[in-house]
Formats: structure tokens, C-alpha cells, sequence
């Protein structure tokens, strides 16, 4: 397969990603929309590391999913302290840092 | 043989992403993203990544996801609207959005002109994309984002124990629900998580243990910290 054509699915993945951070208001969904393009990225990156043959893009995918991970163990620690204070799991309902 | 695995993984792919974000229960989010993220490895496979696409099933698929399951159970992944509360234009704002989104995307990627994005790729080494080239790579040209990525990982989880704990410890009720016979033998103040985060003895006083007999009567303790 041409290389093309992984960056346009990857590119469609990214912005199903976008548009559902946009569109839910879970945070936990929201979460789940970051994954979705975080792994659009990697899927970009892998193919360009594919397209000139260098294992450097899948290094870099790989620090990517350090990220991801990361950024997954923190967003959900602030939703379990969220759910135990009682707060409301909505992100239009938490709107105090809104100014 | 290629394209048709090429486009079962891809399709897959897709509908996984598109099940993330239309089904209206998070738990079924979560089970539509394991999908999304095994296809993926598919198509990782073919662009011959094989150590990523295993770190993605094991990982990603494996790991992270049992993390949000188990989120989503604790929280109650209860089902929310989809749509925006106060009129419908928010929804048209956001699909016209994401289909500027993908045209743009698509003019920045496939309209660069790149010579090589219309072939298959340059002829690859027989062991790209092996775990040996990988690991040689993270620990010789790579070695600095490597130890960075250990401590942002320690940071992490550092991060998520102080996010989520429990502040001031278990209360008494609670308390004299766990006993165990270690805790006669142990003395005051050594070992347990309640005690570290809150300064609080696992064994009350006898004069506490009086009070809060019930969990009614006990006392207020920091434990609700509003």
C-alpha cells in the first residue's frame, strides 16, 4: 500500500478525535477522544519512518505512548478525586476556572 | 494480500473511533477504543513496526485500558446526552469543524509533495522495526528521551497516588472494620497508608473506640474534606 493512504486514515482517526472532544461532555470521553489522536500521531509518524525506511519515527512513537500513558494515569486521578468530592463528571458543569 | 488486510485493519480502525465517540455509555467507549487500538497494531504491522504494535496491544490495549474500565466502573460510567444541551448549532459548529479539520489535514500531508508518499516506502533493512533495532536505538542514540520518559512515568504515577489518595486517612468506623491480629502486635504509628497521610493511629484510643461505636455517632472526621 502506498504510504497516502495511511496518512489519510490517519488523518480521518485525528479528526474524529477532535470533533469528539468537541462534541462529548464526559471527561472520561474527552480522555478517550485525546487517546484516539495521540494514536492518529503515531499512526503518522510510523508511516513516515516506513516511507524513508529510518526506525527513528517509531522511536518516537514510542516516547508518544510514554505520553499518552502518562497523561491517561493523571487525567484519571483527577476524575476519581472529581467523583469523590462529589463533583459533577460534566465538563459544562465545571466551569469555575472559566473567569 | 496487503490491501485487503490494509483495509479490514483500516476500516476497523475507523469504525472504532467513530464507536468511541457516538455510543452514548463510556463503558462502551472504552471497549470500542480496545478495538480501535488493535486494529491499529494491524496497521503498525504492515508498515513493518512490529516492536511498537506489540507494545501497543500489551500496553495500550492491555494496561491503559484496564485502568479506564476500572475508572469507569468506580466513577459509573452513567449515559450522558449526546447532544448539546441549548440548541443544535454547537453540533453543526463541530462537524463543519471537523471536516475543515480532515481537508486541511489531508492537504498538509498527501498535498506536500513529498517524491516517496506515492510508492510503498524505501526498500527496508530484513530486521527494521525488530526489538533488537529498537532497543539498540533507545540506549545509544536515544539514551537521553529514554531516562527522561522513566521519570516522567515516575512523575505520573507519583502524581495520580497524591491525586487520588484518600486525605486524612480511614475513619474510625472504617478503621475497626479492618482490624487484624497484626495490629494488636504492632506498635503505634508504623506502617500503614491512613497513618502516613493522615498522622492518624490504626488502633484509636480507648476513649475514641468508646465514641464512635457506630457510624453514625462517629465523630466528623477530615475524611469528607468537602
Amino acid at each position: 500500500m502506498n504510504i497516502g493512504w495511511y496518512l489519510a486514515v490517519s488523518a480521518l482517526i485525528f479528526t474524529i478525535g477532535a470533533a469528539g472532544v468537541l462534541t462529548r461532555r464526559s471527561p472520561l470521553v474527552i480522555l478517550l477522544c485525546l487517546e484516539l489522536m495521540l494514536n492518529a500521531a503515531n499512526l503518522a509518524l510510523i508511516a513516515f519512518a516506513r516511507m524513508h525506511a529510518n526506525a527513528d519515527g517509531q522511536i518516537f512513537a514510542i516516547i508518544v505512548m510514554v505520553v499518552a500513558a502518562c497523561e491517561v494515569t493523571i487525567g484519571l486521578g483527577i476524575i476519581v478525586a472529581m467523583h469523590r468530592r462529589r463533583l459533577p463528571i460534566d465538563v459544562d458543569e465545571l466551569r469555575e476556572l472559566q473567569g | 494480500m496487503v490491501q485487503v488486510l490494509f483495509f479490514l485493519a483500516g476500516i476497523g480502525a475507523i469504525a472504532g473511533a467513530i464507536g468511541v465517540v457516538a455510543v452514548r455509555n463510556p463503558f462502551f467507549s472504552v471497549l470500542a477504543l480496545v478495538s480501535h487500538l488493535l486494529c491499529l497494531a494491524a496497521l503498525f504491522l504492515l508498515l513493518h513496526a512490529e516492536f511498537v504494535a506489540a507494545a501497543q496491544v500489551v500496553v495500550y490495549a492491555g494496561a491503559v485500558m484496564v485502568l479506564y474500565v476500572f475508572v469507569v466502573a468506580y466513577v459509573g460510567g452513567q449515559d450522558e446526552p449526546l447532544g448539546p444541551r441549548a440548541g443544535s448549532g454547537l453540533r453543526l459548529v463541530s462537524v463543519v469543524f471537523g471536516a475543515v479539520l480532515f481537508i486541511e489535514l489531508c492537504a498538509a500531508t498527501l498535498g506536500s509533495g513529498l517524491q516517496l508518499i506515492d510508492t510503498q516506502g524505501k526498500p527496508v533493512p530484513p530486521a527494521f522495526g525488530s526489538p533488537r533495532q529498537i532497543g539498540e536505538l533507545l540506549l545509544t542514540r536515544f539514551l537521553l528521551p529514554f531516562e527522561v520518559a522513566s521519570f516522567l512515568l515516575l512523575i505520573a504515577a507519583v502524581g495520580a497516588v497524591v491525586l487520588a489518595r484518600r486525605r486524612g486517612g480511614l475513619t474510625a468506623a472504617e478503621d475497626q472494620a479492618r482490624y487484624s491480629a497484626m495490629d494488636l502486635l504492632r506498635p503505634a504509628y508504623t506502617g500503614t497508608m491512613a497513618e502516613a497521610v493522615g498522622g492518624r493511629r490504626r488502633l484509636p484510643s480507648v476513649t475514641e473506640r468508646a465514641g464512635a461505636t457506630t457510624p453514625a455517632q462517629a465523630p466528623a472526621s477530615p475524611l469528607e474534606d468537602a
